[in-house]
């Protein structure tokens, strides 16, 4: 089992045509990912690499069956290029692209919730989502991830759920789904949707998460857990030593007055029962602790 | 991106809203010109990226020009929580009947625009919150629906303004908003939001900070990024496209990814040393992009060591340890680097590094490792420049 997205997800890349869109879409099709389709107006009737592109996401959706969409759009396409996907009827949207407004954010994931309830945007930037050995939707290097779980990991950072997912792999730990939210202001997906997915997933029996300084979600998170998760969580909060005021290359991560801290984060996930590490090795030392635990 | 008090009202000014006239100045005579054409009296504000500034005596009421002469000339130069004043701000003083709050930002957690008005402006908003959060009026709006007359009376209403500035209020919240929307805002403030004695509402004072993301649609920004306060070392990676933070320590950081970046310098303050900066290269790592960082952490005069952290993603090992080679062969760097190489082909990557080891570049196997070398050295190197670390 896996959350959000499995072997069977397949997935029309907005931007396929793009050098982005183009490099990792054909990444993840060697990866296994069922890449059915690209989409690019001006380029219908073409191929990527013997992938079939077409004008919208609807026709994608309608000539190959596409479930997901993955947007590899520059940022000042990327309101649209939801709301086209939602529309054209994927389940599942995961937006690559940095750099998009928040009034852009706010706006499209407001749309969604009203006009398309069902549809579940990841992003935008973000890495990604892997299952792994099932599927890799992003720029996730699909080879550190060890498959079979028991663990899913969340996270708001790129490089750290590389680090996260390459430290289990060398203690021998596999990993169900990992799921980057990204470290923007209004993520499409949030820790929440995220535990709760694993919550209910059979064959994750704990969730590592990685968090970071800015916002609220941490302890929105930490509220969740202690409320609804019987499944063991570790984590780490990066920033502890960030200085108020300034944003940390994440436009989400920054520290302004007094609210967002990586030290009251943490406070919270530790009342809430998390095993927080220190640093992200730590936080990868609780975790195989956990699943020896749950295996003895 | 944050505004000046004087860009901000310049920015209000432009969706209608009733701010003074006014004119920036960078020395006292012209301080005093300005006042002259404006018509004394006058309020001398201190233009700097800060709160506080009244309290730090960067705001005075000049009753005449001699006043505007000896406030200017003290304001300019004031320290005000390290940001020294290279600016002021001469405006038409005003009359003040009553003083209110009103702000728009993002409820993060609610995903929807929050606005919050109150009866009692001039005062910190969070000591307001604090001590009586029921003075506080807040309303939530849905992007997809903005705000409409309607929801403005409402919100207006349920603040409890005194009937003369009812009116006033409903129009400035309306555009207000517009400014927040339309000219993507992170936040916009207007504390205090006056009444005057002639029962007019008008703006005070302005607290603009802008989406650096929203450039692409707002080129005329560019003026706000040139006035941004940076040191010369952040101007000098900002020039170069690069994710920088100055700090104040002594261990130069360079990482790939803001998360990682964030946690090397959170890991070289836990094994007791103190960062120089953040410096996230992004996820590609080549030697054009590791050559600029270099460069910039080189020409800080207080970094005694360099710790690079990387983690190889598709990004793969051998291309990270080429460009970091490639690096060096084009900076002279003086302080030793510590450098941690992991994830895809790191072996490969370490074996590229390999020959090029010394005193001056070690490697370590993991990030904590690394870190503890990197600050022992830190502690232990000779300054790189001798003199200049101050600042």
């Amino acid at each position: 089992m896996s959350i959000f997205v499995d072997a069977d997800t397949r997935v029309v890349y907005q931007g396929l045509t793009g050098s982005q869109g183009r490099y990792y879409g054909l990444l993840n099709r060697d990866y296994g990912t069922q890449v059915v389709a690209g989409t690019n107006p001006r380029k219908a009737g073409t191929d990527v690499d013997g992938i079939p592109v077409y004008a919208s996401v609807t026709e994608a959706v309608a000539e190959t069956g596409a479930t997901a969409s993955c947007i590899f759009i520059p940022a000042p396409g990327v309101r649209d290029a939801v709301l086209e996907a939602a529309e054209g009827g994927v389940e599942f949207i995961v937006a690559i692209t940095e750099g998009v407004p928040a009034h852009d954010e706010a706006e499209f994931y407001n749309r969604l919730k009203r006009d398309h309830p069902g549809v579940q945007l990841l992003g935008p930037n973000c890495p990604g989502i892997i299952s792994p050995g099932q599927a890799n939707i992003g720029i996730t290097a699909g080879h550190i991830a060890l498959p079979g779980g028991p663990v899913g990991i969340v996270s708001r950072s790129g490089t750290l759920t590389y680090q996260a997912l390459y430290e289990l792999k060398e203690k021998g730990i596999g990993c169900t789904t990992c799921v980057g939210i990204g470290g923007d202001p209004v993520p499409g997906t949030s820790f929440i949707d995220c535990l709760r997915a694993f919550e209910a997933d059979s064959e994750t029996t704990a969730v590592m998460m990685i968090g970071e300084i800015g916002g609220s979600a941490e302890e929105e998170a930490a509220e969740f857990i202690a409320e609804h998760m019987t499944k063991p969580v570790s984590a780490y909060v990066a920033g502890v030593t960030a200085p108020p005021g300034k944003k940390m290359g994440h436009a989400g991560a920054i520290v302004s007055g007094g609210r967002g801290t990586a030290a009251a984060k943490m406070d919270a996930l530790r009342d809430a029962g998390v095993r927080v590490g220190l640093n992200p090795t730590e936080a990868g030392e609780h975790m195989a602790d956990i699943v020896a635990e749950l295996a003895s | 991106m944050d505004l000046f008090e004087y860009q901000g009202k310049q920015f209000f000014a432009r969706y209608g809203m009733p701010v003074s006239d006014g004119e920036v100045v960078f020395t006292t005579d012209e301080a005093v010109a300005a006042a002259e054409r404006l018509g004394t009296p006058v309020m001398v504000k201190a233009q700097v990226h800060t709160g506080g500034r009244g309290k730090a005596g960067g705001v005075k009421f000049a009753a005449t020009l001699d006043d505007v002469r000896t406030y200017a000339d003290t304001i300019l130069g004031l320290d005000i929580n390290g940001h020294v004043v290279g600016r002021v701000w001469i405006e038409k003083a005003s009359e003040i009947t009553d003083e209110y709050y009103v702000s728009f930002t993002l409820d993060r957690s609610a995903k929807k625009h929050l606005g919050m008005l109150s009866a009692e402006g001039g005062v910190e908003i969070e000591t307001v919150a604090d001590e009586n959060p029921d003075a506080i009026a807040k309303v939530w709006i849905d992007p997809v629906d903005g705000l409409d007359e309607v929801m403005a009376r409402e919100w207006v209403s349920a603040a409890a303004l005194p009937e003369a500035a009812v009116e006033g209020t409903v129009a400035i919240v309306q555009q207000l908003y517009t400014a927040y929307v339309e000219g993507d805002a992170d936040l916009v403030e207007i504390n205090p939001l006056i009444l005057t004695p002639e029962g007019r509402v008008h703006v005070l004072d302005a607290k603009v900070t802008l989406d650096g993301n929203s450039t692409f649609r707002h080129e005329d920004y560019s003026v706000f990024d040139e006035t941004q306060p940076r040191d010369e070392r952040e101007t000098a990676a900002h020039a170069r496209g690069l994710q920088y933070v100055g700090l104040d320590g002594s261990v130069g950081v360079i990482a790939n990814g803001a998360g990682l970046a964030m946690s090397t310098v959170d890991v070289v303050n836990q094994v007791g040393g103190s960062p120089a900066n953040f410096l996230d290269i992004g996820g590609g790592a080549n030697a054009d992009v590791m050559a600029g960082a270099l460069e910039v952490i080189n020409n800080d005069p207080a970094v005694r060591s360099i710790f690079i952290n990387i983690f190889g993603g598709i990004t793969r090992g051998e291309e990270v340890a080429n460009g970091i080679v490639g690096a060096l062969e084009r900076v002279d760097i003086d302080a030793p680097i510590v450098i941690r190489l992991d994830g895809t082909n790191a072996d490969e990557g370490r074996a590229i590094l390999e020959p090029h080891l010394s005193d001056q570049l070690q490697m370590a196997p993991t990030m904590l490792e690394a870190a503890r070398r990197a600050v022992e050295l830190a502690g232990t190197a000779t300054p790189s420049s001798g003199e200049g670390s101050d600042r």
